[in-house]
């Protein structure tokens, strides 16, 4: 008896935190997935099948590791347009080279990563010496990879490449019990997603939030920031060319694929809790802010939503998601951390209004405060 | 740190209007805006019953001409004459094109330069100086303008990016007395000496229709894939369908794809995650195969299908062994225009609007085509009526855009 009555506050207590978690702009993504996913089953039953969830995290994972690499350039302050026209390039690229022909496959993929690699490196080089925003810079690259798609192709779609190139993004483990297939697409996000985190906890990954948070202090302490800032851009690409690799197989070549990917990574990024300007951010969240995203377009498709204004809808989902993560921040900043004490930072948001004479400079301690800098990554 | 807060909202907002605008995942990119209306209105805007009683008339008339020459045939040519323009020597051709931003156009666009090669050699075509509008209604008009300034051209042909926007255009070609050749999609006046192009978008609609009213039963669900809206020949394929499905009591559901085929693969998985498709029909090819595999990644049968005559429908058609039919919007018709021009020019009589024969491949004939397109690449389109030109089948087998 004793035991239960110990346990049961313990257990309050941590469902409370959990609770504070899932509204913290860390934990929110979660929750908006959650609520999204229950709305999708109770429109539709079936989607709770398992089989029916793995082929939807099958969808998703071009989106999601497009969103891995997009955390990294954003949380070191900088940005990547350029990554739907690498994902472009790189599905044409394959389509093209390899053809019906299967001895192709190695050295192809070979030549796209390195192609990948090298686009980063220009981005990551242009932005670290010459200076010029990445805005610019990868806006720049974006218009001239799909300027050269569109003069190699002509616009219109070229063949598929051999089929057993494709099964990377198409095919998986078949024959599973439960979840019927376990496609190869699902296993490489998890890979990914797990050496991202891993690369995010080490001290090379934290040198980039490190950068991202404030270059000067970064720079006086020792950051090479010109590698730390290039490498980001080469994580990228290189994602935006697994991506390229898993959407050749499941779709096909079409210089269509992979358009609006950037911004729909840099939408599920920020949906993620990631601050836009750097420092902040947990990767898992901007991988879930993937799933938000596309559970939201497939909760419009089954709600039957007509397409003429499903734009606005998911706009204005959009701006709403990413305001609620852009205020909670702020209130943090302001006041107080949100998990420990949610009550004292919503007092503290209103009146509070110059809180900039009370911090004059970066407060170091507030930063370290943070659980994204503690351990979060 | 409070300026990079303001900057980051900025941005954030920035973003959202990005995505907004942006974002592929959206069935209704680009020229949807003109078209905003809700389905119904659409439908009251597109069909036109007498077009569609026209069209569907034309489909049973035996063409007139050569039989071996489709693109020398016309249906119903009410024929108007040329003297006019009768002249001897070669003359210079100028091509507004709307754009080889798709595998159909890019077919025809390579076989009117091998159709180009046999009239220059032939005399009666010096050079075509050639401008693609890239999918442009603008730039369209500016190379149109550009033409008739300083183009120093005999004879205009056009084929219009859309139809209202290039009718001003057209006319002001017409205007400096040179013959004006219009073909594919259309125009609001009758000033071109002639207008070519196949029977149309409510004869394809019609044989598609009846093809899926007649595998499929009352009550089956149809998936209907398009592409874009608000180009008359691809608002027609549907306008004609969605009236027969209507009629024949087939739940018929409409998306925009963009042809993009992650956005069909997606469109597809949720409609079989919704329950059963019995049907799809496409108001073009490109993208057919996607829309295939979604039904193969589901594992679930094969739909009752139509596509479009491009090889890699027809190619997957074949491996599969799915019902379905290949409607063709005669691609040979890039043909015509160039040897429209040497008639005219000859003085001979051309018709004031040269329907050409459209007919759809069914399965008995699959293997016929097949055969007849070997080693031709997945964008090819098989009724696109070049086998007797120089090249082939080099040419079409290379698909060097030229």
């Amino acid at each position: 008896m004793s035991a239960v009555t110990s346990e049961s506050p313990t257990f309050g207590r941590r469902l409370a935190g959990f609770a504070r978690v899932l509204i913290s702009p860390r934990g929110a993504v979660f929750l908006l997935l959650i609520v999204l996913l229950v709305a999708i089953t109770v429109l539709n039953p079936s989607f709770a099948d398992p089989s029916q969830l793995i082929r939807f995290v099958q969808r998703v994972a071009p989106v999601a590791i497009v969103a891995i690499g997009q955390y990294f350039v954003i949380v070191g302050g900088e940005f990547d347009l350029s990554m739907g026209s690498v994902v472009t390039a790189q599905v044409v690229i394959a389509g093209n080279l390899i053809g019906q022909n299967d001895a192709n496959s190695i050295p192809v993929l070979l030549f796209m990563l390195a192609f990948g690699a090298f686009i980063g490196l220009v981005n990551g080089l242009i932005v670290s010496f010459l200076k010029v925003p990445s805005f610019i810079v990868t806006l720049g690259m974006m218009l001239a990879l799909l300027g050269a798609t569109l003069y190699w192709t002509g616009g219109a779609a070229t063949g598929n490449p051999a089929d057993s190139f494709r099964q990377i993004g198409r095919g998986g483990i078949r024959d599973l019990p439960v979840i019927d297939i376990l496609p190869w697409s699902v296993v490489i996000l998890v890979v990914v997603l797990a050496v991202a985190v891993w690369f995010a906890r080490r001290p090379f990954g934290r040198t980039i939030i490190a950068l991202g948070d404030n270059p000067t202090a970064a720079r006086f302490s020792g950051t090479r920031s010109w590698w730390v800032k290039t490498s980001t851009f080469i994580i990228s690409s290189l994602s935006a060319t697994v991506a390229g690799v898993l959407l050749v197989g499941y779709a096909g070549v079409h210089p269509s694929v992979g358009r609006g990917y950037e911004f729909t990574a840099i939408t599920a990024v920020v949906l993620g809790g990631v601050v836009l300007g750097g420092g902040r951010g947990w990767v898992v969240a901007a991988a879930a802010g993937a799933f938000a995203l596309e559970a939201l377009f497939t909760l419009l498709n089954f709600a039957g939503v007509p397409s003429t204004y499903r734009d606005a809808v998911q706009g204005a989902i959009i701006i709403l998601a990413v305001a609620y993560a852009a205020t909670t921040f702020r209130a943090r900043r302001r006041g107080r951390a949100l998990e420990t004490s949610p009550v004292a930072s919503t007092g503290a948001k209103g009146p509070d209004p110059n809180p900039d004479p009370a911090h004059p400079a970066p407060n170091p301690s507030t930063q370290r405060a943070d659980n994204e800098t503690k351990g979060g990554s | 740190m409070r300026r990079r807060f303001t900057v980051a909202s900025a941005m954030v907002g920035a973003l959202a209007l990005f995505t907004l605008a942006g974002c592929t995942t959206d069935p209704n990119v680009g020229p949807a805006t003109d078209n905003a209306a809700p389905t119904e209105e659409e439908e009251v805007e597109w069909f036109d019953q007498e077009l569609f009683d026209k069209q569907d008339a034309e489909r049973d008339v035996v063409p007139e001409g050569p039989e071996d020459q489709p693109w020398l045939q016309m249906i119903n040519p009410e024929m108007v004459d040329t003297a006019q323009f009768a002249s001897t020597g070669p003359k210079k051709a100028c091509f507004a094109n709307a754009s080889i931003s798709n595998p159909w156009r890019q077919t025809g666009w390579i076989t009117m330069n091998q159709q180009l090669q046999v009239l220059q050699q032939a005399g009666a075509i010096s050079e075509m100086e050639t401008r693609d509008a890239q999918d442009s209604d603008d730039t369209q008009i500016a190379d149109i303008d550009y033409f008739i300034n300083e183009g120093n051209c005999d004879v205009f042909i056009i084929s219009p990016n859309s139809t209202a926007a290039m009718t001003p255009a057209v006319e002001r070609a017409c205007d400096t007395g040179k013959p004006v050749i219009v073909f594919d999609r259309g125009v609001q006046t009758d000033c071109p000496v002639t207008f070519i192009h196949p029977i149309g978008g409510f004869a394809w609609g019609i044989d598609t229709a009846e093809f899926l009213i007649d595998e499929l039963e009352e009550g089956d669900k149809v998936v209907a894939l398009r592409i874009l809206p608000g180009v008359d020949v691809l608002e027609q394929r549907w306008a004609a369908a969605e009236k027969l499905f209507d009629e024949a009591g087939i739940e018929a559901v409409d998306y925009f794809t963009g042809a993009d085929p992650a956005e069909i693969k997606k469109i597809i998985s949720d409609e079989l995650a919704k329950g059963d498709v019995q049907g799809v029909w496409m108001d073009a090819g490109d993208g057919a195969v996607a829309a295939i595999e979604a039904f193969e990644d589901a594992g679930v049968d094969y739909p009752v299908m139509t596509g479009e005559d491009e090889m890699s429908f027809l190619r997957k058609w074949k491996e599969t062994g799915l019902t379905g039919l290949a409607p063709v919007y005669s691609n040979f018709q890039w043909r015509t225009p160039l040897l429209a021009a040497q008639m005219i020019f000859a003085g001979q009589q051309v018709p004031k609007e040269w329907v050409l024969p459209q007919e759809p491949i069914p399965a008995e004939e699959v293997d016929q085509y097949l055969a007849a397109n070997e080693g031709m690449p997945d964008g090819h389109y098989a009724k696109f009526g070049g086998e007797d030109l120089p090249g082939y089948p080099q040419v079409w087998q290379d698909r060097v855009i030229p």
